[in-house]
């Protein structure tokens, strides 16, 4: 980690995104009480992390770990919310998480897709303020996803606090209103999805181009970042749409064009290599 | 907040590990009828004027319950390898609740075994009077106390791989030392290293079972400075253990 400043408010739900290797996980076992900062703090409800969790306020999915074994799902999350003061009613969390048809099934017999979804269940039966969740839609089948993401907006709805953290641009654009963009340990973006997708780049065109001009390709519009590589040209777009019907009324001879979803190791990696933090 | 559920689930899960359990209760029990069923018609074991099932059943005692003790170790190791000690972390568990847990998962575990060879003891034909059992069982249950702490204190000091041998070594240790097998007499250094030893006294309880008299203020004192470092290092391993295994 090389220093992070941030401040989240009640209510705000906020994606850490990043690549792996960003700090994300690092930023979340400090915030937590896992881990100390080597220097600063981190303070959550306005006190130490260890003092949060031991109220019991703060609700956690941490990225890597299978379940505690020879437990029915069902029992696993009663086990738990008993630690909480005010745990959420264990039959109503199982049918908001949809994981009614596993409730009964030992924890050591479960998907990799189906401990996410158990792990989410445990996590939220703390009714917690602030819900942490490490990369939560790992290991999860695309309907899975959709259904824990449906679960996290009703939650998210009834005003409380939720940071996660993702190395899926898709899923910060649509689930957060913040978007923390992580790249080297540091903070190198911080603002609305829209704002840190301009940023990053979210379209990637690439295509052909017989002596290809990087300057006429980087001011087009839409285009955030061109580079070049012999003939084959790869431009960064904010705006592909507007991006592409500029370069092809500029360059009418480019052919094997692809419009792709931005590659975000590449990108972060463009955002940071001007800070000369590699 | 109602920790029951927390306690009673702890407890539940250790008992339905069907391997950990046959092989926990499973291993001294065999081993005592292996040893002690050919030779339960001896009634004055090499001159003790002890009968071989009295004999081997307190020396088995001693041994069943102090590995059944330090087994916590090997669970706990297990669950640190899934990273479900981080996951406790974030919770609002109290570290004081998280050994209470434990240790009474451990002493659960002690009284089944404790109950197991008793039953096998009384089929091959040994008999005590009550207040003899009482005041053995009472003495090993205060001697296990030390070997509670060890166990969590092992188990978050070593990897799920390592603790197996670690644990083995460690017990067989305790085990010869503390005179489980065969008593350690005389005044040699063995003697004196033995007397040292927490598992020494245990198995001095044990032998209230066959006239001993238990311990007097040198092994109190032993046994509640084992307890005591054990209990402090055990719960500093716990506190500094948050990091991914």
């Amino acid at each position: 980690m090389r220093g992070i400043d941030v401040a989240i408010e009640t209510g705000e739900t906020v994606a850490l995104l990043g690549p792996n290797g960003a700090g994300k996980s690092t930023t979340i076992d400090m915030l937590l009480g896992l881990q100390p900062p080597d220097a600063g703090s981190a303070t959550l409800f306005g006190s130490h992390p260890q003092d949060a969790v031991a109220s019991g306020r703060i609700g956690g999915m941490l990225q890597t770990g299978s379940l505690l074994r020879d437990l029915t799902v069902r029992e696993l999350v009663t086990m738990m919310a008993s630690l909480y003061p005010r745990p959420l009613d264990v039959d109503e969390v199982i049918g908001l998480t949809g994981i009614g048809e596993i409730a009964e099934r030992m924890t050591q017999r479960l998907s990799g897709g189906e401990t996410q979804r158990a792990r989410f269940a445990i996590a939220l039966v703390s009714n917690p303020d602030l819900l942490v969740l490490d990369e939560p839609t790992v290991a999860m089948d695309v309907e899975s996803r959709r259904a824990f993401w449906a679960t996290m907006r009703e939650f998210a709805a009834e005003g409380r606090t939720v940071l996660f953290a993702t190395h899926y641009l898709d899923e910060a654009d649509e689930f957060a209103d913040r978007v923390i963009l992580m790249a080297h340990g540091r903070v190198v973006a911080d603002g609305s999805p829209t704002e840190v997708k301009a940023m990053v780049g979210a379209r990637r065109v690439r295509a052909t181009l017989p002596e290809p001009d990087l300057e006429a390709l980087a001011t087009l519009p839409g285009v955030t970042h061109a580079e070049a590589r012999g003939e084959s040209v790869n431009l960064s777009c904010s705006d592909s749409d507007e991006a592409i019907r500029a370069f092809l009324a500029r360059f009418p001879e480019a052919r094997d064009i692809e419009i792709s979803g931005a590659d975000l190791e590449d990108a972060f990696l463009e955002l940071t290599t001007g800070e000369g933090s590699r | 907040m109602n920790v029951a559920p927390y306690v009673r689930y702890e407890l539940l899960r250790t008992f339905r590990n069907r391997r950990f359990v046959i092989l926990a209760f499973g291993f001294p029990l065999v081993l005592y009828v292996l040893i002690a069923a050919p030779n339960r018609h001896r009634h004055d074991l090499a001159s003790s004027g002890l009968s071989a099932p009295l004999y081997f059943m307190v020396g088995m005692l001693a041994f069943g319950t102090m590995n059944a003790m330090l087994s916590a170790g090997t669970r706990i190791a297990a669950e640190r390898s899934t990273g479900w000690n981080r996951q406790l972390r974030i919770t609002p568990l109290a570290p004081r609740l998280y050994f209470r847990t434990k240790v009474l998962t451990g002493y659960a575990m002690s009284a089944v075994t404790i109950a197991l060879l008793y039953a096998a003891g009384s089929v091959l034909g040994v008999r005590l009077s009550a207040g003899n059992w009482l005041h053995m069982t009472l003495l090993i249950l205060v001697a296990l106390i030390p070997f509670a702490a060890l166990g969590i204190l092992l188990g978050h000091l070593l990897s799920a791989d390592s603790i197996g041998p670690a644990l083995g070594g460690t017990t067989a240790l305790f085990a010869f030392l503390g005179g489980a097998w065969f008593p350690i007499t005389g005044h040699g250094f063995l003697h004196a290293i033995a007397q040292l030893l927490p598992s020494y006294w245990l198995v001095q309880a044990a032998h209230v079972g066959v006239g001993g008299s238990g311990w007097g203020t040198e092994g109190w004192a032993i046994l509640v400075a084992w307890a005591a470092g054990a209990t402090i290092l055990a719960r500093r391993a716990y506190v500094r253990d948050t990091k991914k295994v």
